[in-house]
């Protein structure tokens, strides 16, 4: 099939990503259409983070296509090259800048030109402090904006991450474990934050704790061995023999 | 294009600056209008002295610039200020014309001495004043961009990156060392006469080259904080502080990482280009790897990440270094320095300004909540810590 006829945003045929002979990825193939939410679920190991390693460009595959809107073949491009393409990456663990205040963290993500001469001539615009107000409403954190993210509670981190990756205006979110460590109220919170979120970006959310998947309600693909072993709804792939000889470890 | 700069400033720079230039006005004053048997005179060799104090203070600025914001640590940056040192080295040796040993007209005497037949290439245009001035920013920043473009595209960091800047000034020391090499070999440049047809050594000219480089570090300086409370700055600290974070944001981390870095090989350049006029010699020796690590000691005891630091560190450790090399301790400076490091690394991590900056941040917040009053309790953060 050729990639420039997929109506995808994301299309990933036959990947195969292999470190020292562990095969991390094996023929990984995966399509979300624009719009969509995804949840990839899936054992320790089973070749979730490095999926996201590949589309972001951190990780090259040995072969396979990687193609984003049809036409960019992200096994080509490094990583910021693919951010400048609008493809957001939210880490496992939060990692903002923490000696910065909350504010300049957002403002740093700020869909904008990059440049080391743009960022010289910058000036503070109207336009742009709207823009980070509305995030730090949407993610909570207003009363903090003038904290340094270094000392917000973990949960507040993970969100303003979120914040910062809808400051870049991504077309596509990639969001690596966005409930690991977090309350259930928190929980229930970025689950609603990403319902919000996906209703103009097409989002991939990759996690461990399937209560968070349920309440999503969304498409779910599990990974096993660098492959995927089923899709569907969280019902049907919950009840798929293999997902559940998987997750059991029989 | 004034205003936004000074904006930038915050009171400790203004102190700074303000100390500064009235140190850039009274050594000269009290060295040319005391006379010599008045207690209040400088005498000219501490003018050349705290000339190189403050020519160190410069390429410590420079250092802190590329460490304590980009968290790139340069055990070379001492090759840098060599280079210019060098170039005006180069110049200085081309205004010595007939008054050398051998009296050459064009060759200075350690080529006469080699039987060199003619000038080579590269000594070429040196004896006009601003070609030997844009070598001295020029040389320094070429090879940083060349070395810096290498190494951040390939992601060299941390750890390897310094090394491979300590190798760079190790293979320029062995360089410069060889006679072949073009630039006088273990004895350097020296027994220099005139600087822009003044004599290097006159009274007159020591005091006005002390007050260029005070200008100069304040210029240094002005450039440096424009650039680390820009947003380009905080990029930087961003960049420092999580490298893959920058870059999924869509930053060119190499890019800004070379531009600084250039920038400050050519902030050292000018450094050294002023140092050399000053203690009247440029060898290779220069070129010592120790010579970049104790440059290294000065930003780290004065406070990385400060700008401030950098310069009260260099003009504090090359006092007490003056001071302990003159006497009956001079055998045992190199210990003291060694122990001073080990001491500012576990007592104070922040160095002397940054200790104090967050001393008295800790103190007015205290003040703030015992007058019960509402004022904001949150630190305000210093990203550059």
């Amino acid at each position: 099939m050729d990639a420039r006829t997929t109506t995808a945003l994301l299309y990933l045929n036959g990947v195969n990503v292999s470190f020292d002979g562990f095969r991390a990825l094996n023929n990984l193939s995966l399509t979300v259409e624009p719009g969509e939410m995804r949840a990839i679920i899936g054992p320790n190991g089973a070749g979730k983070t490095t999926m996201m390693d590949v589309v972001t460009g951190k990780t090259r595959p040995d072969n396979g296509d990687v193609f984003f809107e049809g036409s960019h073949d992200l096994s080509k491009l490094d990583e910021t090259q693919i951010a400048t393409l609008g493809i957001g990456r939210k880490f496992q663990k939060p990692t903002v800048f923490e000696m910065h205040t909350v504010e300049d963290n957002l403002l740093l993500a700020l869909k904008n030109d990059r440049r080391p001469r743009a960022t010289l001539r910058w000036h503070e615009t109207a336009d742009e402090m709207r823009r980070v107000d509305s995030i730090l409403q949407t993610i909570r954190l207003n009363p903090l904006r003038s904290r340094a993210a270094g000392s917000l509670a973990h949960g507040q981190k993970q969100w303003l991450e979120i914040g910062m990756l809808l400051a870049q205006e991504p077309k596509l979110l990639l969001v690596d474990e966005p409930v690991a460590g977090m309350t259930d109220v928190e929980t229930q919170q970025t689950a609603e934050l990403l319902k919000e979120i996906n209703r103009d970006k097409t989002v991939i959310v990759v996690e461990h704790d399937m209560t968070f998947v349920r309440e999503l309600g969304v498409k779910v693909t599990c990974l096993h061995e660098g492959t995927a072993i089923a899709e569907g709804t969280i019902d049907q792939v919950s009840s798929n023999e293999r997902v559940i000889e998987v997750y059991l470890g029989r | 294009m004034m205003s936004p700069l000074l904006r930038t400033l915050d009171r400790g720079a203004w102190i700074f600056l303000g100390v500064l230039g009235a140190i850039a006005v009274l050594v000269p004053f009290f060295n040319l209008v005391f006379p010599p048997d008045s207690a209040l005179h400088v005498p000219t060799y501490l003018v050349a002295l705290f000339g190189k104090y403050i020519c160190y203070a410069l390429l410590a600025l420079s250092i802190d610039l590329i460490w304590g914001y980009v968290g790139i640590l340069s055990l070379g940056h001492g090759a840098f200020f060599a280079l210019g040192g060098y170039a005006m080295g180069m110049y200085l040796m081309r205004q010595i014309g007939t008054r050398g040993v051998y009296a050459h007209p064009e060759l200075p005497d350690f080529m006469v001495f080699l039987n060199w037949p003619e000038l080579p290439v590269f000594w070429y245009g040196f004896q006009h004043f601003p070609y030997a001035l844009l070598m001295v920013v020029l040389v320094p920043g070429a090879l940083a961009f060349v070395f810096g473009w290498f190494a951040f595209r390939s992601r060299v960091t941390g750890v390897y990156l310094s090394i491979i800047t300590q190798a760079l000034t190790y293979a320029l020391l062995l360089g410069f060392f060889r006679n072949n090499f073009g630039f006088g070999g273990n004895n350097g440049l020296t027994d220099f006469k005139d600087i822009l047809g003044f004599n290097v050594q006159a009274q007159g000219t020591r005091v006005a080259l002390f007050m260029v480089s005070c200008v100069a570090l304040i210029i240094g300086f002005l450039i440096c904080r424009a650039l680390v409370t820009s947003k380009f700055g905080k990029v930087l600290v961003a960049i420092r502080d999580a490298e893959a974070r920058t870059r999924f944001l869509g930053y060119r981390a190499e890019s800004y990482k070379l531009f600084v870095f250039t920038l400050s090989a050519c902030m050292a350049g000018v450094a050294g280009a002023l140092y050399v006029p000053q203690v009247g010699i440029i060898n290779p020796s220069e070129f010592s790897p120790a010579n970049s690590i104790e440059a290294v000691i000065w930003v780290a005891v004065g406070g990385r990440g400060t700008l401030t630091g950098a310069v009260i560190g260099a003009i504090l450790v090359n006092y007490g270094k003056t001071t302990f090399t003159s006497g009956v301790l001079a055998p045992y400076w190199l210990f003291v320095l060694g122990g001073l490091f080990i001491a500012v690394t576990l007592l104070l991590p922040k160095g002397i300004v940054g200790t104090w900056q967050e001393w008295s941040e800790r103190r007015r917040q205290r003040a703030a909540a015992d007058n019960g009053s509402a004022a904001p309790a949150e630190p305000a953060p210093r990203p550059a810590e």
